[in-house]
């Protein structure tokens, strides 16, 4: 031990971040326990809509979803054909619990994401 | 002998690997058996038999859990009475067929014959939520849910109560659900004070069950299996006397919990840790 660390802020003791990490983790384990996984299905739903109105290509879509322990956030990142038409055309769509934004296209021109930072 | 039990079949179980249910279910149902209970415990990990050993009868086995099952052999040959303590049995299981072997039929029906003569039946369950420690908690009255201070063993747990809240018999044929309590296993209270593991008081919130004891982290356990011996027999050890004390907690009795704080330490070995 030096005489510097005395100085220092203590680092947060690591069974605490253990402790926190658990309860978020499992809150949302025990959410799911009790419905189906609705995610898979939310998301094919979602990317039919989607492809009704814009030709996009399956293999372009990214799913990302990100658990915290007071919002929890899916992001959808579709892939849009090089087209000026379609600047705006992606909304965002929201869940009870979960939310998504659609933001971005990487061919074509980038258009100004939507994504939405709003606490649940 | 002292009241009549409130719940026959037990399940030791965990989720997680190498925690502790086999140490645990040796000690319970020692402990249980000193007690004056005719007990019998089964080792449910089809194919890893480990019961056997840690109970120091493994040069005794003949017939096993899953020979019964199959009707190649009758329950009282398989069973393995206890050469240290009178009530004490233990049914080992097989260690050349796999977890197929154990059917809801056939496990249901050696669980009936048991409860004729045993006061309690205690299921050592393998780790995971596969067939193995379905069987082993599907029949179960009462769950201990044997878990470390630890991430991976916490959250496991937690999944083994939801195993036991939707698939155990209690739970599909809406009955009373599986009573459940928490063996808190290989707890270090240095590393605690030092913040480096987790509080009992962080896992039971987490957890949300009842404390049935603290298990202090101990070498009496290692040489304990090491000789084939429970180590509720070693009454000198820590780990020893906190089971002694859960088996007590376990059958209603008002018990303090101990080994939760570090022990305190003269002013020489707390020189000679300094410099180690």
């Amino acid at each position: 031990m030096s005489i510097f660390s005395f100085f220092r802020s203590a680092p947060r003791p690591s069974a605490v971040q253990a402790k926190e990490r658990l309860q978020i983790v499992m809150a949302h384990e025990r959410a799911g326990r009790a419905g189906p996984d609705y995610l898979p299905m939310l998301q094919q739903e979602l990317l039919a809509v989607i492809a009704k109105y814009i030709d996009i290509d399956q293999n372009k879509v990214e799913v990302k979803l990100d658990r915290g322990s007071d919002c929890s956030t899916l992001e959808l990142n579709i892939e849009l054909p090089a087209r000026e038409q379609l600047k705006s055309a992606m909304a965002a769509v929201r869940k009870p619990e979960t939310k998504a934004g659609g933001d971005g296209l990487k061919a074509g021109a980038p258009l100004a994401s939507s994504e939405d930072k709003k606490r649940h | 002998m002292g009241e009549a039990p409130l719940s026959k079949i037990i399940v030791m179980t965990s989720g997680k690997g190498g925690v502790g249910k086999t140490t645990s279910s040796a000690a319970f149902a020692t402990g249980l058996a000193l007690r004056g209970f005719k007990t019998v415990v089964i080792d449910f990990d089809v194919g890893l038999r480990n019961l056997d050993l840690v109970m120091g009868c493994e040069r005794r086995v003949v017939f096993d859990f899953i020979n019964v099952i199959n009707g190649e052999a009758k329950l009282s040959q398989a069973l393995i009475k206890d050469k240290r303590i009178d009530n004490l049995y233990v049914l080992p299981t097989s260690q050349t067929r796999d977890k197929d072997a154990l059917t809801a039929a056939g496990v249901e029906r050696v669980l009936n014959e048991l409860a004729k003569d045993f006061d309690y039946i205690l299921c050592d369950s393998p780790a995971g939520i596969e067939r193995g420690a379905l069987m082993a908690l599907y029949f179960a009255d009462h769950a201990i849910i044997v878990t470390n201070p630890e991430v991976s063993s916490v959250r496991d747990s937690d999944r083994i109560l939801g195993v036991l809240a939707s698939r155990s018999r209690r739970a599909e044929q809406g009955l009373e659900p599986v009573t459940q309590q928490l063996l808190l296993t290989r707890y270090d209270p240095e590393r605690v004070e030092r913040g480096e593991m987790l509080k009992v008081d962080d896992v039971l919130e987490i957890l949300a069950i009842p404390l049935l004891g603290v298990i202090p982290e101990s070498q009496a356990v290692l040489r304990a299996s090491n000789v084939g011996m429970p180590v509720i027999l070693d009454e000198s050890s820590n780990a020893g006397q906190a089971y002694t004390d859960a088996v007590g907690r376990f059958l209603g009795e008002d018990i303090e919990h101990r080994f939760m704080a570090p022990q305190k330490k003269g002013l020489f070995s707390r020189f000679l840790r300094r410099s180690a």
